[in-house]
């Protein structure tokens, strides 16, 4: 008895849907990679990056934006670092009430699934008219800092749990303080947690827009770092936006977006590698464990 | 102490968060009448009758986001299936990082391919005055979560007991009839999970939305009219608005808020159950 | 007195470069059990997965030889896997019901064969259920979920589950090393009068119980087969010394 018709139309049936759902997956992704880079890289050229917008040739340069998001992505990563490190290790070095831990643990999942929209318009609130920042950087990066917090506090949990007990052990048993073991002994084996939460939380300022339209504003000026920080500053993503939308100017729309597409295959190609690093290590935890 | 207050960061950025959206969404509420400012119809907040109804907008947010999952939810599970179960092992690690390259690309890119590409495309096809609509919102949304639900529902397959299949295949069963019939069933409850976070996703997008939607203030959608999102409601008026026309941003940014805590809550029941 | 139903001639097998089964041959009787023993690594699993396939699934894999089940080689090209092992069926080393309920894991292959009639299928699931000895325990809660059981009974509601698209080989490879003495003597008494119906062969790795329950009994050795014959003339004169070394203990 062969295979009756039903089931070979059942099968048959599923088949196609998963050939046609790989094969549309895989255009897609190769058009949106292929299309952005055809139509950007002719359009990079040295004197649009290294260059401002001027109004009398009407030309467009974007090494403003370049740099405002540099500020951006520095300022954020240096608040964001501590206070995730600080409440990873909180969470798995010192809290012993569950519902504190419950609590943060669904804090944490909430911040992530709360829209960049609505961070824009916190941020705006919050930072730009409480505490009187107006629109800058500074606005701007306050209000990733709460976006990106859980991603980097989750990897660095993930890393401190691969952080052997006996080290622990180990260092209470030379009469070492708990501060003074975290600091010796936990900080230093979870760094690739933080810094994988790094190049994750990067990869998401870089992409960023929504968040920073009312936080960071649209100007298109050259400041130093730290003049930078508490004037408003446009960075790529929401100068693609403005140049596409309101500006009509296409060309540089598209450079700016292979400069993005560029920085997002770094990014991802960063986290590959650091995620195998990452991998290795946890095995070799587990072998030493045994 | 210092520890403490870190950790507890998260918690207070929940709070801050929320005290800043109900203080300042409250009001126009108020002023406007909830019923009036949820289930009406018209907004025209600049008119100089101002009418301030947002049913267009959740009506669009909720169509546009059953748009995209209808379309990409099917898409995203059989090709996750595919690379979970039938692939082989070089073609599942090169897609997961072009899937991963497809979740990382700005939105804002994913708005100009759209707005020069897509929104052309779907005027000239449907032989439209302007491609700008819920229907090409629907179409980048769709493309937008794919990667998600590709991720997550890999994952809840790829963790399903190989004896579970052994024990089918043993059955007289084919690969696919197991792959479908038992290992898919098992891997329920992280798919349903992954189209729940698709569907946080998609009625939080707003740039991307905002440069193929149209825009139009005062419609009740339709698939090929202009429409305009919760989300891009907030942020298309917020540059030039003051009063009640701007607090009545902060009232519409209140549902989203809503709509996104529900959705939150939806996920965590999911994975609890999971978890028992 | 009893027919062959399935007879290996110098099955050879190799994962990769690894020589796993060298030059089998030996023939099972219908309506008998078998039991197959030997130390760790012998070859005697990668065996029984020869006999319906599941070696199939392994990537690397090369098997040379025949094996013919009621005359016909079951490796010809024109076969049909899914029905072989339709026929064959197989009892896993750990219980691994499927997560959904009593009734659905018995019925799933029987599904799957394309029967959907309700009458028909409460009938199959019930008889099946009778037969593996569960039915008196469950027929109550027949929608419950199958992890719930005990190990025990997850066991039996595999044997079950197989017995249900009426096979006519039972394959069990180590079907009670996961189970306590209680479940265990169980599932023996059961296999004992699966006998009249269904023709088995089981891996094991306690003595005693081939003892207990076979009719005859083949020793494997680093991917050879050293001896089979009757059980109690195999664990009573043993023809070879390396039998007789495994068999008293004195490795293994």
């Amino acid at each position: 008895m062969k295979l009756s018709l039903k089931r070979k139309i059942y099968m048959f049936t599923l088949k196609a849907m998963m050939y046609i759902s790989i094969i549309l997956t895989t255009v897609l992704v190769v058009f949106l990679i292929g299309y952005v880079f055809y139509k950007g890289l002719p359009n990079i050229s040295w004197k649009l990056i290294s260059t401002s917008p001027s109004f009398l040739s009407d030309e467009v340069g974007i090494l403003p934006d370049i740099l405002n998001t540099l500020y951006i992505v520095i300022t954020t990563v240096i608040i964001v670092v501590p206070l995730a490190v600080g409440a990873a290790v909180y969470l798995h070095e010192y809290a012993s009430n569950k519902k504190i831990v419950a609590m943060i643990e669904y804090a944490s999942q909430t911040l992530s699934a709360i829209p960049s929209i609505i961070y824009g318009l916190v941020g705006m609130l919050c930072f730009c008219q409480f505490f009187k920042l107006d629109t800058s950087i500074l606005a701007g990066s306050l209000t990733l800092v709460m976006m990106s917090l859980p991603t980097v506090m989750q990897t660095t949990l993930e890393s401190l749990k691969t952080v052997d007990d006996a080290y622990r052990q180990g260092s209470y048993a030379l009469g070492a303080g708990k501060w003074y073991m975290i600091r010796t002994v936990v900080l230093p084996n979870c760094l690739d947690g933080i810094f994988t939460g790094v190049i994750l939380a990067i990869g998401r300022i870089l992409g960023e827009s929504a968040a920073l339209l009312f936080t960071a504003g649209f100007a298109h000026v050259i400041n130093g770092y730290f003049t930078g920080l508490f004037s408003a500053g446009s960075s790529l993503t929401v100068a693609l936006y403005v140049y596409a939308k309101i500006e009509g100017k296409f060309k540089e729309s598209y450079a700016i977006a292979a400069i993005l597409m560029i920085l997002t295959l770094l990014i991802n190609l960063l986290i590959d590698k650091i995620v195998d690093l990452f991998k290795r290590k946890q095995v070799k935890e587990k072998e030493s464990g045994r | 102490m210092l520890f403490l207050f870190t950790g507890l960061i998260t918690v207070g950025f929940v709070l801050v968060i929320t005290a800043y959206l109900f203080i300042s969404g409250l009001p126009a509420i108020k002023e406007i009448g909830i019923k009036e400012f949820l289930l009406g119809k018209r907004w025209a907040s600049s008119a100089s009758q101002p009418s301030y109804g947002i049913l267009p907008f959740i009506l669009t947010s909720i169509y546009g986001t059953a748009g995209a999952i209808a379309l990409g939810v099917p898409i995203g599970f059989f090709t996750a299936v595919y690379l979970s179960k039938f692939a082989d092992k070089r073609v599942k690690s090169l897609m997961q990082k072009a899937v991963g390259v497809l979740a990382g690309i700005p939105s804002v890119v994913y708005g100009l391919i759209g707005m020069l590409v897509l929104v052309p495309t779907v005027r000239k096809v449907f032989n439209l005055s302007d491609g700008s609509s819920l229907f090409a919102a629907i179409i980048i949304l769709a493309i937008m979560i794919l990667p998600s639900i590709i991720k997550v529902s890999i994952t809840a397959l790829d963790s399903v007991p190989e004896e579970y299949e052994q024990g089918s295949l043993a059955l007289g069963a084919t690969k696919i009839e197991t792959v479908f019939k038992v290992s898919v069933p098992t891997a329920r409850s992280g798919i349903a999970a992954a189209v729940v976070l698709a569907i946080g996703r998609a009625i939080g997008e707003a740039m991307a939305v905002m440069m193929v939607s149209g825009n139009a203030s005062s419609n009740m959608p339709t698939l090929f009219g202009s429409v305009r999102f919760l989300t891009t409601a907030i942020a298309s008026e917020m540059a030039y608005s003051s009063g009640l026309q701007r607090q009545a941003l902060f009232s519409i940014a209140l549902v989203l808020y809503f709509f996104i805590l529900l959705i939150n809550a939806v996920l965590n029941l999911i994975l609890k159950r999971e978890h028992h | 007195m009893e027919d062959n139903i399935i007879e290996m001639e110098n099955l050879n097998l190799y994962y990769g470069d690894h020589q796993a089964l060298k030059n089998i041959s030996m023939a099972i009787r219908q309506n008998s059990v078998t039991a197959l023993i030997g130390p760790s690594g012998c070859g005697k699993s990668s065996f029984l997965r020869c006999l319906n396939r599941m070696n199939d699934l392994i990537e690397n894999i090369k098997i040379e030889g025949s094996i013919k089940y009621k005359g016909k080689d079951i490796y010809r090209k024109e076969v049909d896997v899914t029905e072989i092992r339709r026929e064959i069926g197989m009892v896993f080393q750990k219980p691994n019901p499927f997560p959904m309920s009593i009734y659905d894991n018995v019925a799933y292959g029987v599904r799957v064969a394309g029967i959907k009639n309700k009458a028909r299928l409460n009938e199959i699931v019930k008889q099946a259920l009778i037969d593996s000895a569960l039915w008196g325990e469950v027929k109550d809660c027949l929608k419950k979920n199958a992890l719930s059981l005990s190990g025990g009974q997850q066991q039996r509601l595999c044997i079950a589950r197989a017995l249900a698209v009426q096979p006519n080989v039972l394959l069990m490879d180590e079907p009670t090393s996961a189970l306590d003495p209680i479940s265990t003597a169980k599932i023996e008494e059961l296999i004992l009068k699966l006998k009249e119906k269904y023709t088995i062969i089981i891996v094991t790795h306690n003595m005693q119980q081939a003892l207990r329950i076979s009719d005859y009994t083949a020793f494997f050795l680093l991917g050879e087969l050293i001896e089979y014959d009757k059980t109690e003339i195999l664990f009573s004169k043993p023809q070879n010394k390396k039998t007789e070394d495994y068999i008293t203990g004195r490795f293994g």
